[in-house]
């Protein structure tokens, strides 16, 4: 069965949000739109957003590692906001493992996001229907789109391509490879919702010079010493005993 | 629901797929706009583009909710007769009478004395035609945002390699082995930087980040060095005195292909002390350096003419010429000037251990030697040497406003220029690399005005506004030596200000010093807010009035698309469109798009109608240009010469017959020829068929080395791009500074500064770099204001005015003053509190929030989150206003009284680039009883004639359906 998911590389994510508004700027006119706004242009504006990017600092100054977080939908193996839904509005597809909420059958009672270990869920609190990633199934299923554009929207925009996306139940896939070959690891394992995104981790490039490094045999100071002996002038040899 | 995969998005209405350039910020990448129903449904990244190959960021996807923005100005508008300034009281006027108006104020200015009239500029990259209006009206008071960005950057560099940062040149990171950012420099070239980074961390490569801070890209870098703000230089010039003792310099680059090895007179007591000693030959007036300096061989132990074949010269050593001249090679003096600079010296400036000097010194001599670089590209030197192939030494840098925003910045960016340059990365692979139209001679040709007899009533300023001086006399200065410009631009007080100072020229047109002005346009300027330093008091002064009642500043107009804080004091408001409504060109003529591999220009085309009554500033420029006669927009007979814009960027050619005009692709009649052509009627249609870009690719032989491939450099010639075939030889002794410094010596005939200045600008204008602190700190107490604060952009607002964006303003909503937890407990409060933060211009309330990511003696913040209340179609309620806060208001335009004058400019004293980073304050927790609000606040801003209507609670954004639902008309 293919399991389609992100894989996002901490290593290389600046957090710049670029994934947060090309998500909500395609989701809000598309098949799981709108994204509403509530305040838009007064105190407290929040809204609807499928991704978010959180930012963390780790460590005490000057050890400092600042962290930035993008944070959608897991689309779990074994999602518990699927069998807690009461009336069947959250699903898991079963062509592609995508995880989905039916807004018709939606009652918007929560359930899923109290169920949801990583809090990925939002209602939508003037439709009063819960909202989240869909990983673009409106475009990634598009067959009028050309190949190269059946992407999500976040990993088309991602100007790092922190944001990987496949079939992590194939082996070949770049998904598969990446998780398999740097590191990858899965939130919370603990759950055991098995989410089928994966993130990898950050990874450090040192250089070691060692001091016998410092000095070769061209060192062009050579070139500058003096340029001939010096002549006259009184010598050791012409006073010492 | 029905099932997403049984339906197309394409089927929910019509869809039309547009091409044009962002303008989200100044990276200007490819987008795809699709459009349903003529709304705009998606912007994504153009996969074709050469700059951004498909990606955009937070901004770029954003655009939408900038297009339908209740912020939009839709009607000219007139400040009502009786209101005053700041009230925001105005009536709807036509375009016709908006003409009017302006077109019989400014044509009796032009006729009396056209430097009444001010035209500056928020943004660059149109400056190819504001910049040309202004030499056309005959205006020398025209600049644009660059003084109070980063001009540092630009001059500082251009100065010394003959190219720079950003749309200039850059770190070449697909080959790079080291990569070092020091300071804040994310927000420019940000998509290309993000997209490089991650390349080049995924093959390996080191990256090093020195900031105070760590965010933005730092985040990422596999070391962070935090750093005293200001102190870079100081660091940078112990690296260069390590490098040096450790013999860890590319000798061989350092005597080919620039100065060090040339003789310079070495004898204080003489008038050419300090001037390269130069013989006899005939050299072409021109702007290049002439190559009739001297080395000392080595093998025949005197003195030969530069790059004799065969020669080895010596770089250190010091000798006496046949005359009886004493001279040393200019790396000598180099290597003397270091000699104080000792790492343990650094170590206590820049709060860097010295051991960790020592290491980043020994990482980039060592990678810069051991990993050399080898291309096979065949390639000519500028001297005829052929050679077999292109090498290079992969350690690269960059940098902009967190080492050019300091009054030292110009020194220590020299100081960065010539690190750069003894590790000899200077356009070769893995390092830096120019970007066309650079290399330019250093310093480049366009010359500012000699004087006050270059304005002229009805004429044409006698010179570019902006230029590039290259001795005391290019100066722009009356017999006095005093200032000519309103911002004092090209005096003795800011000699190389290229950019101008902007950020001056409020204050000084309030003083009326050097002169009174009578009209001051705007256009994408946020000078009433985030853009002005001492933000409080500029706002005063924009509406302060002289004894007779008139304002100060006569007659003020803004030209915006949105209800900024500024549009509030404008006499006249005209209503500019957005970016997806308009024709722009990304000029060879001003900062293009060019890649490493050759140059790059593009192009708008509107993908929606402008909203409104709102019209394209260009156009607006063109109109007034006809209206007023000016030369370049009339015929012969005075009529009207072009359409409108897009007929302009078509026909407009820099002199009849010239070849060069605003776009350099498809010239020529049917589109055959590049950079230079005949005007070619369809040359918009190719930039629309081809993704509204332009990109020429330069034969591999002509992309490395340029500043000395005679192939390269006669290409460049041929193409008129260049005005010279010389090679662009690297100042790592910068001949064009002493001069200035000779001239304040009284050594050098010609002009003179005035006598209060020769002393800092003999000190400022060293032909090597220098450490000092910066002027501020020398000029207030820093016991009293212990504390640095610096701001920087958040990534989805880099470079871009979009804090009232409906998506990005969640992200951001207010900003906080971020403070080391060490700090903040010892100063008496807790994170989240509500705190002062002062200075000796003024105080902010905000609050505050711990951070380890910020060195203890250094407090920051995002900028241009907060806003003033009522601005920006936000409700007066909005978070910008009320928890978010300007720093700008403690920091001073000016600097405290000093030798050098009662009201000299808080910039460096050789470029006038703004020292936003120089600031001092001291932080204190806000009283108990105070409201949690920020302060100053200011009366509510109302919305403007023309302004949507609320938009109540909720927003939800469909295309195709959006407007209507909301009555937002076209």
């Amino acid at each position: 069965m293919t399991q389609l998911a992100l894989v996002i590389d901490l290593n290389v994510c600046v957090g710049c949000h670029a994934c947060v508004t090309s998500c909500k700027e395609w989701n809000t006119s598309g098949w799981a739109g709108p994204l509403t706004d509530q305040r838009a242009y007064d105190e407290d504006p929040t809204g609807t957003f499928f991704n978010r990017v959180q930012t963390y600092e780790a460590g005490v100054f000057p050890h400092t590692e600042t962290y930035h977080f993008p944070k959608s939908c897991l689309h779990c193996e074994d999602p518990p906001c699927v069998p807690v839904c009461p009336t069947g509005a959250s699903y898991k597809r079963e062509d592609n493992g995508v995880v989905l909420v039916d807004y018709d059958k939606c009652i918007g009672c929560k359930y899923c996001s109290w169920a949801c270990p990583y809090g990925a869920r939002e209602i939508d609190e003037k439709q009063r229907v819960m909202k989240k990633c869909t990983l673009c199934i409106d475009r990634i299923t598009d067959m009028t789109l050309p190949e190269s554009q059946r992407k999500p929207a976040c990993v088309l925009a991602c100007p790092t391509s922190a944001r990987l996306f496949g079939d992590v139940h194939d082996p070949n896939s770049v998904v598969s490879i990446a998780i398999r070959e740097e590191g990858g690891y899965a939130l919370q394992p603990e759950w055991g919702t098995k989410p089928a995104n994966h993130y990898l981790p950050r990874r450090k490039t040192r250089i070691q010079i060692h001091e016998d490094e410092l000095v070769r045999a061209d060192n062009p100071l050579k070139k500058e010493q003096l340029p001939s002996l010096p002549e006259g002038g009184e010598t050791l040899d012409d006073v010492a005993w | 629901m029905q099932d997403p995969t049984s339906q197309s998005d394409s089927d929910l209405g019509r869809v039309e797929v547009k091409e044009t350039t962002c303008y989200m910020c100044a990276c200007r990448c490819g987008i795809r706009v699709t459009l349903r129903d003529g709304e705009v449904r998606y912007i994504e990244g153009n996969p074709d583009h050469p700059l951004n190959k498909g990606v955009i960021c937070a901004k770029g996807s954003s655009g939408i909710m900038k297009q339908y923005s209740p912020a939009r100005l839709t009607k000219p508008l007139l400040r009502k007769p009786g209101s005053e300034r700041g009230d925001s009281d105005f009536e709807e006027i036509s375009w016709e009478k908006a003409f009017d108006l302006m077109q019989e104020r400014l044509g009796k200015i032009r006729a009396e004395d056209p430097k009444r009239f001010a035209l500056f500029t928020g943004r660059d990259q149109m400056q190819a035609l504001t910049g040309m209006f202004a030499k056309q009206f005959g205006t020398p008071n025209y600049a644009a945002h660059g003084g109070f960005c980063s001009v540092n950057m630009a001059a500082g560099l251009i100065y010394t390699i003959g190219g720079s940062f950003w749309e200039f040149g850059g770190p070449d990171l697909e080959r790079s082995k080291l990569f070092i950012m020091i300071g804040t420099a994310e927000d420019h070239h940000s998509n290309p930087m993000k997209m490089a980074l991650a390349d080049f961390k995924r093959r390996g490569g080191r990256f090093i980040s020195i900031n105070p801070i760590r965010t933005g890209y730092s985040a990422i870098a596999d070391e962070w060095v935090p750093i005293k703000p200001g102190t870079d230089g100081a660091l940078m010039l112990a690296i260069i005195r390590e490098l040096i003792h450790q013999g860890l310099y590319d000798r061989e680059f350092l005597i080919k292909y620039t100065n060090s090895a040339e003789l310079v007179v070495d004898d204080p007591k003489r008038d050419d002390h300090g001037l390269f000693r130069r013989f006899e030959m005939h050299v072409e007036e021109g702007c290049f350096d002439p190559e009739n300096k001297l080395w000392w061989d080595r093998e025949l132990d005197r003195e030969i003419s530069t790059h004799t074949p065969g020669t080895d010269p010596r770089l250190l050593g010091s000798f006496m010429l046949d005359d009886g001249t004493p001279v040393k090679p200019a790396f000598q003096l180099l290597k003397d000037r270091v000699e104080e600079y000792t790492i343990e010296w650094a170590e206590d400036i820049t709060g860097i251990p010295a051991d960790t000097i020592r290491r980043l010194a020994h990482e980039m001599g060592v990678v810069a030697r051991d990993q050399k670089i080898e291309l096979p590209i065949q390639w000519t030197d500028s001297w005829g040497n052929e050679h077999d192939s292109v090498t290079g030494n992969p350690v690269s840098f960059h940098a902009m406003r967190g080492l050019a925003a300091h009054s030292n910045g110009f020194q220590t960016i020299r100081a960065l220029g010539i690190l750069m340059t003894i590790l000899g990365t200077i356009d070769r692979p893995g390092g830096f690399r120019h970007k066309a139209p650079f290399p330019r001679p250093i310093p480049p040709c366009p010359k500012p005005p000699k004087g006050p007899e270059g304005v002229q009533p009805n004429t044409p300023l006698d010179g570019m506004p902006l230029g590039w001086p290259s001795k005391p006399d290019d100066l722009f200065v009356d017999d006095e030596g005093e200032a000519v410009r309103i911002d004092k631009a090209f005096s003795w007080e800011y000699p190389l200000s290229v950019h101008g100072l902007m950020h001056n020229a409020i204050t000084n047109a309030w003083r009326g010093d050097p002169y009174k002005i009578d009209t001051l346009l705007l256009f994408m300027a946020n000078m009433a807010w985030n853009s002005s330093m001492n933000t409080e008091n500029v706002r005063d002064m924009l509406k302060d009035k002289d004894e007779n009642g008139e304002y100060k500043i006569p007659f003020l107009i803004v030209a915006d698309a949105f209800q900024s804080e500024t549009v509030a004091f404008a006499d006249l408001v005209l209503p500019d469109t957005t970016y997806l409504e308009r024709h722009d060109a990304m000029s060879m003529l001003d900062r293009p798009i060019s890649e490493y591999d050759g140059p790059v220009d593009s192009v708008r085309i509107p993908v929606v109608e402008p909203r409104g009554d709102c019209k394209p500033f260009q156009e607006v420029l063109i109109e007034m240009g006809s209206r007023l006669g000016l030369p370049a927009f009339v015929r012969e007979d005075g009529s009207r010469k072009f359409r409108n814009y897009p007929d302009f960027v078509t026909n407009y050619e820099t002199s009849p017959g010239s070849g060069i005009g605003f776009l350099a692709g498809w010239r020529g009649k049917g589109g055959e020829k590049f950079l230079k052509g005949e005007p070619n009627p369809r040359q918009w249609e190719m930039y629309q068929k081809n993704g509204c870009v332009y990109h020429h690719k330069l034969p591999k032989s002509y992309q490395y080395m340029r500043n000395w491939n005679q192939g390269y450099l006669e290409w460049a010639r041929y193409h008129g791009m260049t005005r010279y075939v010389e090679p662009i030889t690297l100042h790592l002794y910068s001949e064009v500074l002493q001069r200035f410094r000779l001239a304040a010596q009284g050594k050098l005939p010609g002009k003179q500064p005035p006598e209060r200045l020769r002393k800092r600008v003999a000190e400022h204008f060293d032909p090597l770099p220098f450490y000092t602190a910066p002027l501020e700190h020398k000029l207030v107490d820093t016991h009293q204001y212990p504390i640095n604060a610096l701001t920087q952009r958040p990534m989805a607002m880099y470079h871009s005015w979009d804090s009232q964006n409906a998506w990005l303003r969640q992200i951001h909503t207010h900003n906080y003053l971020f403070v080391n937890p060490k700090l903040g407990e010892a100063s008496g409060f807790g994170d989240g509190d509500w705190i002062w933060i002062e200075s000796p211009t003024n105080k902010v309330r905000c609050m505050a929030r711990f951070s380890e990511a910020v060195e203890p003696g250094t407090v920051w913040t995002w900028n241009a989150i907060g806003k003033a209340t009522g601005a920006w179609g936000l409700s007066n309620k909005a978070n910008e206003s009320q928890k978010g806060f300007l720093l700008n208001h403690v920091i001073s335009e000016e600097l405290p009284p000093c030798e050098a004058g009662d009201h000299m400019s808080n910039s460096d004293p050789v470029t006038g680039q703004a020292a936003w980073f120089d600031v001092r304050v001291k932080i204190y927790p806000a009283g108990p009883e105070e409201p949690k609000v920020t302060s100053p606040q200011f009366k509510p801003q109302k919305r403007v004639p023309g302004q949507d209507q609320r938009r109540g609670k909720w927003q939800a954004f469909f295309a195709g359906k959006f407007r209507r639902k909301h009555n937002i008309g076209d």
